[in-house]
């Protein structure tokens, strides 16, 4: 029976929980924002440095749970070096697989590791712990300079 | 004790409680009788299915609790059988249920032994009874440089309305500190008190720590300065006895729906004196005695604090909740969820990574907790796998979170039919969590 809660906790999920990738504060960064889910609690600082269209570089800091860890961390790897379009388009996608809105039509390669979240779908509880990094990326990219809230 | 109570306490621990017989004959009248959990949780309907292919172990209670049939089956026959809107009404089923509403307010009344049955007001709920107090109390009463006392252990429905109120007014909230085992810090309060200070509101049992505060004794400082004393009493209602004339508390606000009773019913009582003193809270139908567009002229105690259609039904359910606490005793109750926080907590602190949060010395039955490296959310949905329903977050005490700097706890709040199993299995689910986590 536990067996099905690794659809949710998948390995990957457990490692990135883990040890975070670019985990860090960014001195310099072109943009900064702080994630907040009233929710749980969860909070992070997204930093963001975008040159021309592209970001250079994404790192973030914060508590959360093991979704919402795994999700910032898994994020920041894949749009690293991608534009500002690209990285809408991904948050686009992971929105529709997270939420299972539209999702059929989404190639999960498309999405390379940030597939292993797929399974929060099936927990509506959950479903904004993997998107609030992504929320905070995507008022990063706005340069919304307030507080994000996945309320 | 019935034997199966006497077994079942014995399988987990408890002889050194228990006498070589059961009860002896001096105690007889004064012992009350345990509670026999089978018989209690074939009374709530809900408890018996599967959650993910596991028996549900519903550990939730802080939250809200479940109904026993008698509630479901009073709220059944009062629709079917009774219902009509209450009062003026000339056709019997308008005096029927009018009848029914106000017996249920008597039952309120002896359950909280309130002196008169017009001090006990039909909110919503808690958060209403507080809301109520603040606009009505608070704002006729309460002004500029004033203050209103509280503790760092509030729910939020017992700072937030105080905070609109002094942005309102001017008044200034001021906030008692905790210690580290989430007890109220006495020294503290009492110096806080001041002469400025014009209310007093006070969790009776703290939701997120557990804490049951010393309301006596915070209640004979405060008046002492003549200041009243508001007690939030959503979380100990259900598990202790409460006398509001024994305690001299001004008002008493509580929630059906964590008393077994339904959601969106609740109550707040008052001091008949302070309430005929205060000003409506709301207008509209029912809280009025005559209106001309020139002049209104409100209505006695309690309906001038009712305008509008109450919640005629769960109001009468709440009552059949009253009865069924009744029939068990609260004194039953407090025993058994007593022994099984004990055994909880004992527990619960042999497994490794674990850390309590909230240790008073006087707590009731609310187990919350925190594990190394593991969120309280994850903890929360792999329990649930497990069939296991407890509470992951803040529990809308987020000032508490941050004095023990947590994001959020785990918590299990136990009620009259949780069992020593259901401690078991909530015991080796964490087990089972840690496991998972690696």
């Amino acid at each position: 029976m536990l067996d099905r809660i690794r659809d949710l906790y998948q390995e990957v999920v457990f490692d990135h929980n883990r040890n975070p990738r670019n985990f860090r504060v960014m001195p310099g960064a072109s943009r900064k924002i702080e994630g907040f889910n009233p929710l749980c609690g969860d909070r992070i600082t997204l930093y963001v440095r975008i040159n021309d269209g592209l970001i250079e570089d994404v790192s973030f800091q914060g508590s959360g749970c093991a979704i919402s860890t795994a999700s910032a961390s898994l994020m920041t790897e894949i749009v690293k070096g991608k534009t500002e379009q690209e990285a809408e388009r991904l948050f686009e996608l992971f929105h529709r697989i997270t939420t299972g809105k539209n999702s059929e039509a989404v190639n999960l390669e498309d999405l390379g590791k940030l597939a292993v979240l797929a399974g929060v779908r099936a927990y509506p509880a959950r479903v904004k712990c993997a998107t609030l990094a992504w929320h905070s990326l995507q008022a990063a990219l706005k340069n919304e300079a307030e507080t994000v809230s996945t309320e | 004790m019935n034997n199966d109570a006497f077994a079942q306490q014995q399988a987990h621990g408890y002889p050194e409680a228990l006498p070589d017989f059961a009860p002896p004959p001096v105690h007889r009248g004064l012992v009350k009788p345990g509670l026999d959990p089978a018989k209690i949780r074939a009374d709530f309907p809900i408890l018996d299915q599967s959650i993910h292919g596991k028996p549900l172990v519903y550990l939730d209670n802080a939250a809200s609790t479940h109904k026993p049939k008698a509630v479901i089956d009073c709220l059944r026959k009062v629709y079917e059988e009774d219902y009509s809107n209450v009062h003026r009404g000339v056709h019997t089923l308008s005096q029927r249920c009018t009848e029914l509403f106000e017996a249920a307010r008597e039952k309120v009344q002896r359950f909280l032994n309130a002196k008169h049955s017009h001090e006990i007001i039909f909110v919503r709920g808690t958060t209403e009874a507080i809301n109520l107090v603040a606009q009505s109390y608070g704002r006729s009463k309460i002004g500029a440089g004033d203050e209103i006392l509280i503790t760092a252990m509030e729910h939020h429905s017992n700072i937030v309305p105080w905070q609109m109120l002094c942005e309102q007014t001017g008044a200034v909230l001021k906030v008692a500190p905790i210690d580290l085992r989430g007890e109220l810090r006495m020294d503290e309060f009492e110096r806080a008190l001041s002469d400025r200070t014009k209310l007093v509101s006070v969790v009776h049992m703290s939701n997120a720590l557990g804490t049951i505060n010393p309301v006596e004794d915070i209640i004979a400082l405060a008046h002492a300065r003549g200041v009243p004393v508001l007690l939030d009493g959503a979380q100990a209602a259900p598990h202790m006895a409460v006398d509001v004339q024994a305690l001299d508390c001004d008002f008493y606000a509580l929630s059906g729906h964590k008393l077994y009773g339904p959601s969106g019913i609740g109550v707040l009582y008052g001091k008949e004196k302070l309430l005929n003193a205060m000003p409506p809270y709301q207008g509209g139908g029912d809280m009025i005695r005559r209106v001309t567009f020139e002049k209104t002229e409100y209505n006695a105690l309690p309906y001038k604090f009712e305008a509008g259609t109450p919640n005629i039904a769960d109001a009468i359910a709440l009552g059949a909740a009253l009865d069924y606490l009744d029939s068990v005793s609260l004194a039953a109750v407090a025993d058994h969820e007593a022994r099984l926080l004990e055994y909880a907590t004992e527990r619960a602190l042999s497994i490794p990574g674990l850390s309590l949060v909230g240790t008073a010395a006087h707590k009731g039955a609310i187990l919350a907790f925190t594990l190394d490296r593991i969120h309280p959310h994850d903890i929360g949905t792999i329990l649930d796998h497990l069939g296991i329903a407890v509470r992951a977050g803040h529990h809308c005490a987020m000032p508490v979170m941050d004095f023990f700097g947590v994001p959020a706890t785990a918590r299990a709040s136990f009620g009259l039919y949780n069992t020593f199993e259901e401690v078991d299995a909530l015991i080796d689910g964490i087990r089972q969590v840690i496991k998972v986590f690696g």
